[in-house]
């Protein structure tokens, strides 16, 4: 029997031909991601780091993004511990604040290749499986334990196989197939299992793929990947990355899943999550009109050059509807720098645009474009749980860059095919 | 002993809002907005030793543990629920906090029924009707019953 990509990756890195589902292995990751919560994991384990110093100086990844610039006296504070436990311990893979959002960082500095373990305190780094690594979060105390020890225990996830077929149609992006993919599989459908994508993905860019992998865990999954293939290779090779700097994992023929879900890609149509769940899947047709104070483009799901070109070309030469507001957050410096080159970035702040720096911004609510109560949001971020931007109050509906700038546009839910010339 | 019942999908920004998540993390931080949207009486009402009755996916969300450090400091006894999200699960083991997934008694149990919990031999009572749940693998009982993974890696590392 073959194994699925899931299988041969936790076999390698735990030095054995083979490993089966349910098995527990122990392994020492390549990376260990943490950002802002540094600070608090770090203040878990002083006396052992004064003893015992960190495993490697390599192993961690130290992205500042999720409050970033800091927003008070607490989170600065927090910040400045993080700087001065990098320089402590040498740490090399850090990125200040204004560098990006750190899964997005994470990948344009080629610190997920393709068949490589990446965790990462962060419920999002599960983002990785787009360049076909297998990544996956952890909480807080075990990232301590891996700063100090350098491994962790795994169980060896069960697989589901997704093919997607066809083609997506104009007007519908990779944001709208994984809301659809949600919606069916639900919030808790893939729980403990790692998600296969297989079929004509080679379409699907790497910004789209992020897209979907970034999602993997709104259904609860361990993993979700696309294995390693020419679309990989050639993002390697565009960020300066040889091919023989990586060895792809790809899962055999005869694999065995726990379960299949096919998707036609050509039958999807602009979509969204509803309030409060991310799989409240909700054609934008069946909707009917809603009005929303706030449109926000940003973050690790959609924050990316491809995403706010598309949100530009809609608002090009226009001005979004009174009494809306539209907030955009690059996911990273060299994105934003991407948008400002070509004039994206104007014509997004010429239409009404308020820009925020590179990093997280109001996805998790803890400062800028926090909502009020009786507000509603339509936003590209991944959660729409209550109170998510800072207001349980608040509504928040999850959508594809070109669904949040046409509904900008129009100050209300509005389907971008009306909009795309 | 109190037992409080909540429903499916209960998610991380419910058990502790994430607008909190980078400037309270001691246990005397978070418990004052413990499930404070999901429940604002918990918090004042939880007593030592009651225990959360859950539905499907409970935890689901973000990868913050201030949840898990929350009920464990305010010493819920376990979490009985039909299913829990991958990383709320992996988080209560690293706290010694018990997880019980066990949908049948999830199901059966009704308000002002009796409860007993036996973790040891693996079974819930509930007015009677008894229902077993398989225990974890010894590598992880080992992680729990140091009282979590820190306790675990100080002992590695000595060891070492």
């Amino acid at each position: 029997m073959g194994m699925t990509f899931a299988q041969k990756v936790l076999a390698r890195y735990s030095n054995t031909e083979e490993v089966v589902p349910g098995q527990i292995v122990t392994l020492r990751p390549d990376h260990l991601l943490t950002h802002d919560n540094t600070a608090a994991i770090i203040g878990k384990i002083g006396p052992e780091l004064d003893r015992y110093g960190i495993v490697d100086r390599e192993f961690p990844v130290i992205v500042l993004d999720h409050v970033v610039p800091a927003a008070n006296e607490k989170t600065a504070s927090n910040h400045r511990k993080i700087r001065e436990f990098v320089s402590r311990f040498s740490i090399s893979n850090f990125f200040d604040a204004g560098e990006g959002i750190c899964h997005q960082v994470v990948v344009e500095k080629g610190l997920a290749l393709p068949g490589r373990i990446l965790v990462g305190s962060d419920s999002h780094t599960c983002s990785y499986g787009c360049v076909g690594a297998f990544s996956t979060g952890v909480d807080r105390t075990e990232a301590a334990s891996l700063l100090l020890r350098g491994e962790l225990w795994l169980k060896v996830p069960q697989s589901m196989k997704i093919p997607l077929r066809g083609k997506l149609s104009k007007g519908v992006y990779a944001k709208d197939l994984i809301l659809k993919i949600i919606g069916e599989i639900s919030a808790s459908g893939a729980s403990y299992r790692s998600v296969e994508f297989h079929g004509d993905v080679d379409g699907l860019s790497m910004g789209e793929r992020f897209t979907i992998s970034n999602m993997g865990v709104e259904m609860d999954a361990k993993a979700a990947v696309f294995p390693a293939d020419d679309v990989t290779r050639e993002y390697f090779r565009s960020i300066g990355v040889k091919d023989d700097a990586y060895t792809s994992v790809r899962p055999d023929e005869d694999a065995a899943y726990f379960s299949e879900h096919e998707f036609d890609m050509s039958s999807i149509v602009p979509g969204v999550a509803a309030p409060h769940r991310v799989d409240n899947y909700h054609t934008v047709e069946d909707l009917g009109p809603l009005r929303f104070d706030q449109c926000f483009l940003g973050t690790c799901t959609n924050g990316r050059y491809e995403d706010l070109r598309i949100a530009a070309s809609i608002l090009e030469g226009e001005r979004i509807a009174k009494g809306t507001r539209l907030v955009v957050a690059p996911a990273s410096r060299t994105e934003m720098s991407k948008a400002l080159s070509d004039g994206t970035i104007r014509k997004l702040v010429d239409a009404g645009a308020m820009v925020l720096p590179p990093g997280c911004g109001p996805c998790l609510g803890a400062h800028q474009g926090v909502m009020a109560p009786g507000e509603r949001t339509i936003s590209t971020a991944n959660r729409n749980f209550k109170g998510r931007m800072g207001c349980k109050e608040a509504e928040i509906y999850l959508a594809s860059p070109a669904t949040v700038a046409a509904s900008a546009l129009y100050g209300e839910l509005t389907d971008p095919r009306e909009v795309i010339g | 002993m109190k037992v409080w019942k909540y429903g499916d999908s209960v998610n991380t920004d419910m058990l502790f809002p994430g607008k909190y998540t980078y400037t309270c993390s001691t246990p005397d931080e978070i418990r004052p907005h413990l499930l404070e949207d999901l429940d604002p009486d918990f918090s004042k009402g939880v007593k030592k030793g009651d225990i959360l009755l859950v539905g499907e996916n409970f935890g689901c969300g973000s990868s913050r543990e201030q949840p898990v450090v929350g009920l464990k400091s305010v010493g819920i006894g376990a979490i009985i629920g039909k299913s829990f999200a991958r990383i709320f699960y992996r988080a209560a083991i690293n706290q010694g906090l018990i997880l019980i997934e066990c949908p049948e008694a999830v199901e059966t149990y009704r308000e002002g029924d009796d409860l007993l919990l036996n973790v040891e031999e693996g079974w819930i009572e509930i007015s009677g009707n008894r229902f077993g749940f398989p225990k974890l693998p010894e590598q992880i009982l080992e992680i729990r019953d140091a009282g979590g993974l820190l306790e675990y890696t100080r002992k590695r590392l000595e060891e070492a």
